[in-house]
């Protein structure tokens, strides 16, 4: 049947908590109102108000009691609302979330997803379009998890939600709405595995999260110019499925890494510097990026002309095959 | 003399610096009230149990601070002057219930059973914790202030959950008082009615900065009124005002009827740590004053006039705190310094081809290394 990415992760909460008496849902408006987005739509009048609660507004103090309710037992799974407001909780995520386990040798693990609704495209005012990603996967400790599609949302979420290791799991917002013809449970690849969207000749387009669906709208319009393009969906920026780039790349001889992040320092650069170094003899034009522009992100209006989309993907292909 | 003492205003003790189980509470209105007797029945054994952790905890201080200053801690974090505070709010915890301490609560580890050495691993270097938070239901230290009191929070809130009888005991300096983690905490905590003791160290000072320039009110406590939960201002140089009003605390969440804020006045006797110079920004005036009222000797007067310290316990106390530094010069002094390649193994529940690879060429380093000798 056709199900959206919003109705994938919602079922993925609903299945992991009757599996599992341990998980438990919280963060701002999740309980009555079934968040934002709806994504928690439900939860609480099926699981009862003390396994789907809403808090005071306060992010750091929804990531912080997490990690006591994980040192606990719980799996918590929260929910941050928009990624802008992920922020108040980055000594907690930093700090703690991420090094807990270190501290104390292994002897306590924090079995914990951190959701955040990511990215831009869905003409939010300021703070409700940021892509975060790189300041968690440069975070020791951390697994940072996006899915392109309904079925790896679902997917993802229940493998986070199993996960012994705490998860950011950064939700495209804008592809909420996206639909999939999947029947529900399902389960895709391993979760720390990047997955081929659509295999190809001519370069390897590199995406992930909200991207994904933009590399492979453009993969299906390079046809028209003749190019076979391959699509790799990262799933998981951290750890990183960096045997399924080189395999990729190593064939295609050319690589394209797409996200709305900005350019600078953006987790395009991690992936350039590592192809170059390991299969640096097969490429046959150096690593191309696109991005984001290098600037706060812009107003609604305007933000069309910020986000990667399928012309500017071409003219990058168009570049490397030049070389 | 198992007969409990009952401690009140009028103990004789009281004219010698107050060992009086004497706090004021915070009004709904939010107003301080005036300091009141409260009761306070402890055994005689639990009186003397007061002393020794405390006297145990002063003789580990300063061998920790000799351990400094011979190179085998890089730093320490002294608790002379608040030892009623620590040991008598570990005293106050059942065996289920847990410590989230600071960086300070060296003694409140110890008399939570913790091994010394193991308390002070985050100080050698040689790793950031030393012991097994779950074996002993002891948080490790947190140096980022009041980060661990939201952890505290939720730890009460999912024993809550779980319907167990579980107590969360927080400490918190006046410092970290104004983080904001501190407020989300006490928020939150109250909003759910989470079984926890939020214990307020007021030590006059954040490193440097005196009381005056972390607030305006006249009292911390005060602040509890604004979260709706009960709060105290307790003699934080008073094990037995300490101790009575956390178990009573404790026993408050344990029923159920939520967080509880104590402030605990004392005054921190040393430097902010081993690596700073308090003569910079106290006078030696003030460190006189406090001196008068230290809780060491407050306790011993209160036991004596109740002829519960005899020549013998005192010199069994001294023994075992001689044993104790005994025990921490011979782990720490000359200590290895760990294994580097560990610092792989705790990264995630299983090391990634990335960590697999750097541990690899570390490995590598380190075997040419000493094959170089």
């Amino acid at each position: 049947m056709a199900v959206t990415m919003a109705g994938a992760l919602n079922t993925a909460l609903h299945d992991a908590m009757r599996d599992d008496e341990r998980v438990v849902v919280y963060g701002e408006d999740v309980g009555r109102l079934g968040g934002v987005f709806r994504i928690t739509d439900g939860l609480q009048t099926t699981f009862g108000a003390e396994r789907c609660f809403d808090t005071p507004v306060a992010e750091s103090g929804i990531v912080g009691t997490a990690v006591g309710m994980a040192m606990y037992g719980l799996r918590p799974v929260v929910e941050l609302q928009f990624d802008g407001f992920s922020y108040p909780a980055f000594d907690q995520i930093v700090s703690h979330v991420a090094k807990y386990r270190n501290r104390t040798r292994s002897h306590v693990s924090l079995p914990m997803v951190v959701r955040i609704p990511y990215g831009g495209g869905i003409g939010g005012v300021e703070h409700h379009s940021e892509s975060p990603e790189t300041y968690y996967a440069h975070t020791a400790g951390l697994m940072v998890v996006t899915p392109g599609t309904p079925a790896d949302a679902y997917s993802l979420l229940r493998a986070s939600i199993a996960q012994d290791d705490p998860v950011i799991f950064l939700e495209p917002k804008r592809r909420y709405w996206m639909k999939q013809e999947v029947d529900l449970p399902v389960a895709t690849e391993p979760m720390t595995r990047a997955v081929v969207r659509r295999p190809g000749t001519s370069a390897t387009l590199i995406a992930y999260g909200p991207m994904v669906e933009t590399a492979l709208a453009a993969a299906e319009a390079g046809v028209e110019e003749g190019w076979d393009l391959e699509v790799v969906d990262l799933r998981s920026l951290s750890p990183l499925d960096m045997d399924t780039l080189v395999q990729s790349v190593t064939r295609t001889g050319r690589a394209i890494v797409v996200h709305e992040a900005p350019r600078f320092v953006g987790f395009g650069a991690e992936i350039a510097a590592e192809l170059s170094e390991r299969v640096f003899g097969y490429l046959a034009a150096p690593v191309l990026r696109v991005t984001g522009f290098d600037v706060p992100y812009p107003a609604a209006r305007i933000e069309k002309h910020h986000l990667p989309d399928v012309d500017r993907i071409l003219d990058a292909v168009e570049r490397s095959l030049q070389y | 003399m198992s007969q409990p003492v009952t401690l009140t205003e009028s103990s004789s003790a009281a004219g010698r610096g107050g060992v009086t189980a004497t706090w004021q509470e915070i009004a709904p209105n939010g107003a301080l009230g005036e300091p009141a007797a409260h009761p306070a029945d402890l055994s005689p054994e639990r009186l003397r149990e007061l002393y020794r952790f405390m006297a145990l905890g002063r003789r580990i201080d300063g061998q920790a601070i000799n351990l400094t200053r011979q190179g085998a801690l890089g730093v320490f974090a002294s608790s002379h002057g608040q030892e009623a505070v620590e040991v008598g709010a570990a005293l106050a915890l059942e065996a289920g219930d847990w410590l989230f301490p600071t960086y300070r609560e060296t003694v409140a580890a110890f008399v939570r059973g913790v091994d010394v050495v193991e308390v002070l691993t985050l100080f050698s270097g040689s790793w950031h914790g030393g012991f097994d938070p779950m074996r002993y239901r002891v948080a490790p230290f947190a140096t980022p202030l009041a980060t661990q009191v939201l952890h505290a929070t939720g730890l009460a809130m999912a024993a809550r959950l779980r319907g167990d009888r579980v107590v969360a005991l927080t400490f918190l300096g006046d410092g970290a008082a104004s983080e904001g983690d501190a407020h989300e905490a006490m928020n939150i905590a109250a909003v759910s009615q989470a079984p926890c003791v939020f214990l307020l160290q007021n030590n006059q000072y954040a490193i440097s900065v005196p009381l005056r320039l972390q607030t305006r009110a006249s009292a911390l406590a005060l602040r509890a009124a604004g979260y709706g939960m009960p709060g105290i201002r307790v003699d934080g140089n008073d094990a037995v005002s300490v101790h009575a009003a956390v178990r009573g605390a404790v026993e408050r969440a344990r029923a159920g009827d939520g967080p509880t804020l104590i402030e605990a006045v004392t005054y921190r006797m040393g430097a902010h740590t081993t690596a700073d110079d308090a003569s910079r920004y106290r006078s030696a005036e003030e460190v006189d004053e406090w001196q008068g009222r230290d809780p060491l000797a407050r306790h011993l007067a209160l036991l004596r006039d109740h002829g519960l310290a005899d020549d013998a316990f005192l010199e069994a106390v001294r023994a075992e705190g001689e044993a104790i530094a005994a025990h921490m010069r011979a782990a720490l002094y000359g200590a290895p310094a760990g294994d580097p390649l560990e610092m792989f193994d705790h990264v995630y529940s299983a090391r990634t081809p990335l960590l697999e690879a750097q541990r690899a060429q570390l490995a590598a380093e380190l075997a040419a290394a000493a094959e170089v000798g």
